[in-house]
């Protein structure tokens, strides 16, 4: 049979018109204090910073910028709430607040997805679906195990350790702040936590809602600002506990920081995961964990695939499908419905990516991005695929962290085993086969935290999650997250 | 298949998938195009063993004028009939460019000899048939012998020849797996089917969602490997405008515009009709009109 020309048209005609999730009923203060000893506090130094709207280049509200005055007002407060009310309460009791957070968020997840969405620039479809009920679900989670320690580690004895000191990432804010809050209080600690200083909002939202549930002054204190502020949390001698989640750059700083002291200290950081598909995958599905794997929150996403290793027999077939799965991801407006791919998160971060882009095509690598015009207001980077690659590029070593896929393919198993090991991180891996056997001989050789069988990027707060390598240690979620909140002497 | 290659479908990965589609937002224009292209794919369908000449003649009307106080409203694409009314369906729908769809092959079972299947073709083709509806021998698919479901599928496409466009029904509900499905969708389409069709509708579970992204993604698949471009009709259980905009947005983001006309996606459906001309009317005036505002034959 001759071969007729094909090509599809998936740019289609039928365009969907806009579908703007409802932004009415968001009150946004125009500035936020700190939240120290369950009081809204005036940073110390009187000043503010701005936080934007990565879509619209728009100033959203003005964050306190705390500095080392108020980081101790901070660890002063929830030390002192520490002592006097929340490591005497029972487990029983502490529970009961921490279902509470859960229940309002549950209220209030349209006004927090709406937030999270103009505040970082990712999807509303992903903030809504995925960001804000899985905070609310750690919630819910860890308030279960509030009362039931001394059976999760029996015979150990689990005590509290104190105070905690939480740094959290710009990637998935309100969700990394529950994965941090919601352990340490079921295990009895108090926290001092900063959010990123480019998305503060949602995590001072959440503080609003654990005023509103009540907590006693202190047991969760909310400092905002830059690296510094985060600095002063690390280095600060009434700290017990220091929970960062981050670059391994910044890791790398923290960990030098308490070097010589009793902090205890989990680092979740950096990650370029290998996506493996095997020629006998389910090829379409393994294409949507792939868009999943690196396009999911603009590929900000410590644990995205984004190194793409495909067998050879099927390469040309998955690099197609992919393709043409591509032509029908809408980047745009986050607050669209319809909108897969949002807006970078900030103008620094749009300059890594691009920074990264430039430097694979100068590697000589072959580029792909689908059609389209991008907004002139806003930061914006297409879903970007590079093939032609080797082990050897630096952007197949080093975390891009936006929605760039280098594209390797390999022959045999041991070979892929080799490449995906082959990185200084080890945070996450995805296996694509239809044979089980093959699944459970490479997730016990991969050396990732987390392995994904035909699947990628799903979480749950049953399931802990952590890195291997410079990828960090420590896990958070399931029960070994709350290990990371107690010590176990007797 | 040609390639040696095994195509495997995992059933968690087509269902992450549907729901992406499922949360995709129509809204006003939009949704108008597409309510409007939804009817005109429509293959109005009585297979009933009650059906009369006068409840054919009744479908067929309908079929011409959907809702004739709204204006410039496209019509169905086929009325689908049994053999022994497409005679009739053909006169009443003269000059309508709507074309006459008949099931064969011992429909819905299949179970007969393959000189009946094609004795049942060729009265519908005699009697003026422009489309066949096909059903496939689903026990020998689960015997194993998917070369006869392939000869017998080939057997009545050469039936059929080439102006005579044959529907090739997989009775999905029938197959069991997802796998299944594929392996026939790729059979069907290799043997020479013009179209593959879910489900006879006689059996639950009919269309679904996930069932056509795997047949959808077949067609692909065949599209690339030979350059046949072969058409696609979920049938059964597919009765409201939400449900069918749904399936077209699977097929303009797996298969794109060429698909996206009735010559390649249909909807076998009885009741859709009305509920896709309420929304249009919804959308024209603001308010949803009553149920009795639009004719039931």
């Amino acid at each position: 049979m001759s071969k007729k020309e094909t090509k599809l048209n998936l740019k289609s005609n039928w365009d969907l018109a806009p579908s703007l999730e409802s932004t009415s009923h968001v009150k946004l203060k125009n500035k936020y204090d700190l939240f120290i000893g369950g009081k809204w506090v005036k940073p110390s130094s009187g000043k503010y910073f701005d936080t934007i709207n990565p879509a619209t280049e728009e100033k959203l509200a003005s964050i306190a910028n705390g500095n080392k005055k108020d980081v101790d007002l901070a660890v002063k407060a929830a030390r002192k709430a520490y002592d006097t009310t929340w490591s005497k309460l029972s487990g029983k009791e502490r529970g009961k607040y921490i279902f509470r957070i859960a229940r309002i968020m549950q209220e209030k997840a349209k006004e927090l997805a709406v937030v999270e969405t103009l505040d970082g620039g990712k999807p509303i479809r992903e903030s809504r679906d995925i960001d804000i009920p899985l905070a609310a679900n750690h919630f819910f989670y860890y308030a279960g195990w509030a009362d039931k320690l001394d059976y999760a580690f029996p015979n150990r004895n689990p005590k509290s350790l104190g105070v905690a000191g939480q740094i959290t990432p710009w990637n998935f804010p309100l969700l990394m702040a529950a994965w941090k809050i919601a352990p340490a209080l079921a295990c009895g600690n108090t926290v001092v936590l900063k959010p990123a200083e480019t998305t503060s909002l949602t995590t001072l939202l959440l503080a609003e809602i654990i005023e509103e549930a009540g907590l006693p002054a202190g047991v969760v204190n909310i400092v905002t600002g830059a690296g510094d502020t985060g600095a002063e949390i690390v280095n600060h001698s009434g700290i017990d506990k220091i929970a960062f989640t981050g670059s391994t750059g910044v890791g790398k700083i923290i960990q030098n920081a308490i070097a010589g002291t009793d902090k205890k200290i989990t680092l979740e950081l950096g990650g370029k995961a290998a996506n493996i598909v095997f020629e006998d995958a389910p090829l379409d599905q393994a294409v949507e964990g792939i868009v999943n794997g690196i396009f999911f929150n603009q590929g900000h996403v410590c644990c995205a695939g984004s190194r793409l290793l495909v067998q050879e027999s099927v390469y040309d077939i998955v690099l197609r499908k992919l393709k043409d799965r591509m032509e029908s991801l809408i980047v745009g407006n986050p607050i669209d419905k319809n909108t897969d791919i949002g807006a970078i998160n900030s103008k620094s971060q749009l300059d890594t990516i691009n920074h990264y882009i430039k430097l694979g095509k100068e590697e000589g690598a072959e580029i792909y991005q689908p059609e389209g015009k991008l907004d002139k207001k806003g930061y914006w980077c297409k879903p970007t695929l590079f093939t032609g690659v080797a082990q050897s590029n630096r952007i197949v070593q080093e975390e891009i962290f936006g929605p760039v896929l280098a594209i390797q393919t390999f022959r045999t198993i041991e070979e892929a085993i080799t490449k995906a090991n082959n990185t200084p991180y080890g945070l996450s891996a995805g296996v694509w086969t239809d044979k089980g056997s093959k699944i459970f001989n490479m997730t016990s050789q991969l050396r990732a935290g987390i392995v994904w069988a035909n699947t990628f990027n799903k979480f749950d707060p049953t399931s802990p999650f952590g890195g291997y390598k410079e990828s960090g240690f420590g896990r958070e979620g399931g029960l070994h997250g709350l290990e990371a909140y107690l010590s176990f002497e007797n | 298949m040609k390639d040696f290659k095994i195509i495997t479908v995992d059933q968690v990965g087509i269902g992450d998938r549907v729901s992406r589609i499922t949360k995709r937002s129509v809204k006003n224009e939009a949704k108008i195009h597409g309510l409007r292209m939804a009817l005109n794919m429509i293959d109005l369908t009585t297979l009933e063993g009650a059906d009369t000449i006068n409840k054919v003649k009744q479908l067929c009307y309908k079929g011409m004028h959907l809702h004739d106080a709204y204006p410039d409203l496209p019509t169905v694409a086929a009325i689908c009939v049994y053999p022994n009314f497409v005679g009739l369906a053909k006169e009443q729908l003269k000059g309508s460019g709507i074309n006459v769809a008949s099931v064969a092959t011992a429909f819905p079972s299949g179970n007969s000899s393959l000189e009946v299947k094609i004795t049942d073709t060729k009265m519908a083709i005699d009697a003026g048939a422009d489309e066949v509806d096909m059903v496939i021998s689903r026990g020998k698919f689960h015997q194993g012998e998917y070369n006869y479901v392939f000869d017998e599928i080939a057997k009545i496409k050469e039936t059929c020849g080439k102006n005579v466009r044959l529907k090739t029904i997989l009775e999905t509900g029938e197959l069991g797996s997802l796998d299944n499905i594929r392996r026939a969708s790729d059979i069907a389409m290799h043997a020479g089917s013009d179209f593959i069709k879910t489900s006879t509708g006689k059996i639950s579970p009919a269309a679904t969602l996930p069932v056509t992204l795997v047949m959808l993604e077949a067609i692909k698949d065949y599209y690339y490997e030979t350059g046949i471009q072969i058409g696609m009709k979920p049938a059964g259980g597919i009765s409201n405008s939400k449900l069918a905009l749904q399936y077209l947005m699977l097929v303009k983001e797996t298969l794109g515009d060429k698909w996206l006309t009735n010559q390649w996606f249909r909807f076998g459906a009885s009741s859709l009709a009305n509920d896709l001309l309420m929304q249009l009317e919804k959308q024209r005036s603001g308010n949803y009109q009553s149920k009795d505002y639009f004719s039931k034959d």
